[in-house]
């Protein structure tokens, strides 16, 4: 296969095909969560419990202080990296462009050099983190090769993206293909591995804000 | 696969709903919760890490619950819920865990990790896998209505005493009280002069009370343990006997895993709403405050600070009342750093106390508590629950440091205006 007709492939049917994965995975996934259910609780309640699952899903964004004290390295790289992908994913003028072609939605911006450089910082950010992992005593011992992957596929359509912009090694189709498989690789495997959580955590905080709000505690 | 493991099995399946699915599925191991657990900070052992201890309930999640797990358990590829794991996790489950719920507060993604340890506990205590001495209670108190084997005698025979002591009568099955009194055998046996206390302040309010014969005991050794059949059967006790004597109110006395079985669990344990009101004891002494029922004279020059039990402040929703009714007669209150819902545990609840086998870990892991005391050097420290009482002693004394540990209602009643 030329590197044309692979480019080709993976912005055409491959993309589609991630596409479809992704979206009917997280159906999947959110379905297999609210179809298990929760029974209503029968003590009196003395405090709400909408409002303030509500509030926790925006309020647990804010670490403590005293927990930020002693997490920072923790709160600080996963701050850092998420910020990053959010710009990186959704205010680089080219991925505009394609979201535009496909929903029609469009937003101003970031100057091209900005998001190289947030490029670079949220990748030394991941692997601050993937150190951390092994240096951390609670964290080696919590750590799954399910976390290696996962740290692996977000690394990699950043590692590949700041590489097809910068034309390293390869031509620009290949490294361009490469770049979108490895966001493809991404799509497939989010809903079935913890990075989940990217939808799951609203509804995890909701329940945790919910089930201390019905004590009258805001969580 | 034996029978006790099955049955095992079986109720951690019945513990997955969708919070703990959503729970599982958001957990990024990024051991934030371990950062505060005073197991994990006090001893440095990885596998105290709060999310670690729910690798029980976890795999039948997985297993049972996600498309991934079900497949892989075609395949043969899920990591399996045997006696091994159930046996390692025993200590951690039990023995490491007061199900504080600091974790609950700081994990990121919002897991409730207390909730899901109290899940966990559901499938190893009915698989055989709990500590002697939480068992010995949990039987004592089916067979003999207390987890000490206090007996009505006892109960009784304390009445009599703070009768005499203090030539007031102590009501005992009244029927049409506005106020049903529960007691944990530890107030019966070690702090009698809470009863007293009680009989002091509701006097003055002019409150009525009573204490039942038939269902006395506050505490809920079925909630720690983690059987819920058990734990609906003495919550069922407590009902009955409210409607027997026709309160409006039952009282939670200082103590905080009592307040969380019968305030917030009970109604779901046996299925069906109160038809009367359940209130911690100092919820009830706040609205007697609030509606100018309770006034004092005097006050308590030393420097106090109080420690939240856990069950009854993050957990139970009880965090400004003692607030408001140690400034009834605390000239010198400090709080303590982390007061408030992020208080630190004192190391010995959700059944550590129990468990003679966490005797050296629980007084390991005092060292925050320590730490905390330290940084605001009070003279003497108030608390709501005896099993704290009990264990801030202990660990006091094994730390040589001299505060005296007190209960908010006992000072209380001290200082109340003679009219």
């Amino acid at each position: 296969m030329s590197e044309i007709a692979l480019l080709e492939w993976v912005r055409g049917p491959g993309f589609q095909i991630a596409t479809i994965i992704l979206v009917v995975g997280v159906i999947i996934r959110i379905f297999e969560i609210l179809m298990l259910g929760r029974k209503s609780n029968l003590a009196e309640a003395k405090g709400s419990e909408f409002a303030s699952g509500m509030r926790t899903i925006v309020t647990r964004s804010v670490p403590t202080a005293e927990s930020f004290k002693r997490s920072s390295l923790t709160i600080v790289a996963g701050y850092v990296f998420h910020f990053g992908l959010f710009v990186t994913i959704f205010l680089y003028a080219p991925h505009i462009l394609l979201i535009k072609g496909v929903t029609g939605l469009a937003w101003p911006a970031l100057p091209t050099p900005v998001v190289d450089i947030v490029a670079v910082v949220s990748i030394i950010a991941l692997l601050v983190v993937l150190v951390h992992r092994f240096n951390n005593k609670v964290l080696r011992y919590l750590t799954t090769s399910g976390d290696l992957f996962a740290w692996f596929v977000t690394i990699a359509p950043l590692v590949t993206g700041y590489i097809a912009f910068h034309r390293i090694g390869m031509s620009g189709p290949a490294l361009l293909a490469v770049h979108i498989l490895s966001v493809e690789l991404l799509m497939v495997v989010l809903p079935f591995t913890k990075l989940a959580h990217a939808f799951t955590i609203f509804m995890a905080r909701w329940y945790n804000g919910a089930i201390s709000g019905y004590r009258g505690v805001q969580s | 696969m034996s029978a006790s493991l099955e049955k095992g099995i079986n109720a951690l399946k019945e513990q997955v709903d969708s919070s703990v699915a959503a729970f599982f599925s958001s957990c990024v191991h990024c051991g934030m919760c371990a950062d505060a657990c005073l197991f994990q900070t006090e001893t440095g052992n990885p596998a105290s890490t709060p999310i670690a201890k729910t690798e029980p309930l976890r795999r039948i999640w997985k297993s049972e619950y996600t498309l991934l797990g079900r497949l892989g358990k075609i395949f043969g590829l899920s990591k399996k819920v045997d006696e091994e794991l159930l046996a390692e996790w025993e200590t951690m489950v039990y023995d490491n865990c007061t199900m504080c719920g600091r974790c609950s507060m700081v994990c990121p993604v919002g897991n409730d990790i207390a909730l899901m340890i109290r899940k966990t506990r559901e499938g190893m205590a009915v698989a055989g896998y709990a500590p002697e001495g939480l068992i010995g209670a949990m039987n004592r108190a089916i067979k003999i209505g207390s987890p000490m084997g206090v007996k009505l005698p006892a109960l009784l025979a304390q009445i009599k005493h703070i009768e005499a002591d203090t030539g007031k009568t102590i009501p005992v099955d009244v029927v049409g009280a506005e106020y049903m009194l529960l007691l944990s055998s530890m107030e019966i046996m070690n702090f009698p002069k809470f009863i007293e206390a009680i009989s002091k302040i509701f006097d003055k309010a002019g409150a009525t009370w009573t204490i039942s014969t038939e269902a006395f005991e506050a505490t809920n050794t079925g909630i720690q343990i983690g059987v819920n059949d058990l734990a609906a059967e003495l919550v069922q006790r407590t009902v009955d006997a409210a409607e027997k004597l026709k309160v409006k109110t039952v009282i939670s006395p200082e103590c905080g895993h009592a307040y969380m079985a019968i305030r917030w669990e009970g109604p779901n344990l046996i299925g069906k709403p109160y038809s009367f009101q359940v209130r911690h004891i100092l919820e009830v002494l706040d609205s007697m405050r609030a509606e100018g029922r309770i006034k004092t004279d005097s006050k308590e020059s030393q420097k106090l600070t109080y420690h939240a039990p856990c069950q009854v402040a993050r957990r139970g929703g009880v965090i400004d009342e003692p607030r408001r009714l140690l400034d009834l007669f605390a000239d010198n209150f400090v709080e303590m750093l982390d007061a408030g819902k992020m208080n630190w545990c004192c190391g010995a609840g959700g059944g550590v106390s129990s468990n003679e086998r966490a005797d050296e870990v629980r007084l390991e892991v005092f060292k925050r508590k320590k730490a905390q005391l330290e940084e605001v050097k009070p003279d003497a420290l108030v608390s709501a629950c005896a099993n704290c009482r009990i264990h801030l002693e202990d660990g006091l004394e094994e730390y040589g440091m001299d505060i005296p540990v007190i209960s908010l209602t006992e000072t209380l009643a001290e200082h109340l205006a003679d009219d």
